[in-house]
């Protein structure tokens, strides 16, 4: 048996909230952070509907030169950093003097990217681009910004796998510590939410048009969905070897048990497969030792969208149907934080452990044929939760399920 | 466009772009060591001067100009 991983620290910048506690009320609450973007629709969008995620404010917080190459994303992760190193107890007198590694999970830069070609279009001169856009334009600018604002000295790497990405940034992470390459890391992912970053999303009809109820747009496993609503922030993580955190004297806030993946080996890109994410979920709950009687909440990646939900609505029935855990997909709340999510959703499933409760799946009001089956959380429900299954599914069948625990 | 106003402008974005102190930016005071101008911030130097003054410029001309001062007369010598 490896060693063990636990979670020490947690930090959150979402359009429900940014840092943990007003996170944890707005999931208890059922308040969702939806809202229109009127500029989408002048830039040529089918829908304006986003996650509203404030933009933080690093000006006196963060040198100018570390501070010109963040990118949207990279700012957002670097808030949330902050919070998880606070919580887990590390200044950066013991970065400084202790090895930690850094894995995201990010996938797109796009803004940098769109402003750079429009430069060039207009100048065709590179020597007036400036020097910013190379560093905030690369997938990896979450890890290179956040590694070098922290003088982190471990494993440095980021994580592309779509809609998966924060899920397999924290499975690596475990795995990294599990066998003993390294004892602590920040792992998460970031998604940044300026329009420019969701054209080619939209133009695939994949966002809901309920413009004019931004709140019940974003509908997982309902009957009624039109599509996912684009959102993003970003979530940090601190895990860290139990007997590391153990000597130190951390406060343990969960266990991360296991970590599942498979690819769905589909034909086409964006199908997604019930036989995929069964596999990822039994090999998660494999490597974590538990079966499905064990799971107390299923936090699901249902976006909303009529294939995904299905397909995950199958998934889940092939192994959980009749049994007690309880399903909610936070994206109703939250809207679809893309390459971020399954890094937040791990943050928020281990907000409702500590502090006993299943957050709702809003606007879950008519079920379908497949979601019917499953036992849905409609409305905040007061439990007890020791194990989590979060999962997260992506384009190209990337699947990723990790189980927590509490200790 | 004199020279008070060269200096002026020169003044006014390193304060505003690059965050510099105020009281730090005296005709003698050293880009690199006074002033904490290095190497990237000169490729965004090339833009902001591109915008204000209208010209780029090049980096075999910048030998030497290593003071506020001889920045200001080298940009003196472009524009007049």
């Amino acid at each position: 048996m490896g060693r063990r991983v636990v979670i020490t620290g947690m930090g959150i910048w979402s359009c429900i909230g940014t840092g943990l506690d007003e996170v944890k009320d707005s999931l208890y609450k059922g308040k969702s952070g939806i809202g229109r973007e009127e500029e989408r629709l002048t830039y040529g969008f089918q829908s304006c509907l986003t996650g509203i995620v404030p933009q933080p404010i690093l000006k006196g917080i963060i040198d100018r030169h570390l501070r010109r190459g963040l990118s949207e994303e990279a700012e957002f992760a670097f808030m949330a950093s902050r919070q998880a190193f606070e919580q887990a107890g590390m200044d950066q007198d013991y970065i400084d003097a202790n090895e930690v590694g850094c894995i995201f999970g990010n996938d797109s830069s796009a803004k940098p990217v769109i402003e750079a070609a429009r430069i060039m279009a207009e100048k065709h001169d590179t020597a007036l681009l400036g020097q910013s856009f190379v560093f905030q334009g690369m997938n990896s600018t979450v890890n290179m910004n956040i590694s070098t604002i922290f003088h982190l000295k471990g494993i440095n790497f980021s994580v592309s796998a779509a809609c998966a990405s924060g899920s397999h940034s924290i499975g690596l992470a475990y795995m990294f510590i599990k066998d003993g390459l390294q004892d602590v890391i920040l792992c998460g992912g970031a998604q940044e939410t300026n329009y420019y970053s969701m054209a080619s999303f939209d133009a695939i009809g994949a966002f809901s048009k309920r413009m004019d109820a931004p709140a019940k747009a974003s509908r997982p496993f309902d009957r009624d969905r039109d599509g996912l609503v684009p959102s993003g922030g970003a979530a940090a993580l601190v895990l860290e070897e139990y007997e590391h955190a153990v000597a130190r004297g951390a406060n343990i806030i969960a266990e991360v048990k296991g970590y599942g993946f498979s690819s769905n080996g589909t034909s086409i890109i964006s199908q997604p497969s019930d036989t995929g994410c069964v596999t990822a979920m039994r090999r998660a709950m494999e490597s974590a030792g538990v079966d499905a009687d064990s799971i107390d909440y299923i936090n699901a990646h249902a976006t909303s969208t009529r294939q995904g939900d299905m397909f995950e609505a199958m998934a889940l029935c092939k192994l959980f149907k009749g049994r007690h855990a309880l399903i909610s997909s936070t994206k109703g709340m939250t809207g679809h934080e893309c390459w971020m999510a399954g890094a937040s959703e791990i943050v928020y499933s281990v907000l409702m452990m500590q502090h006993g409760f299943v957050a709702p799946n809003l606007n879950f009001e008519t079920p379908d044929e497949y979601s019917s089956q499953l036992n849905i959380a409609r409305e905040t429900i007061d439990t007890r939760v020791d194990t989590v299954l979060s999962n997260s599914f992506g384009f190209g069948g990337t699947n990723s399920a990790l189980i927590i625990t509490k200790l | 466009m004199n020279r008070t106003e060269i200096e002026e402008k020169v003044k006014t974005f390193l304060i505003e772009d690059l965050e510099i102190d105020e009281g730090k930016i005296r005709p003698e005071a050293k880009l690199k060591d006074d002033l904490g101008i290095d190497s990237l911030d000169f490729v965004d130097i090339v833009v902001i001067i591109e915008k204000i003054f209208g010209f780029k410029i090049k980096p075999e001309e910048m030998k030497g100009v290593d003071t506020f001062s001889k920045f200001c007369d080298y940009i003196e010598s472009k524009v007049s």
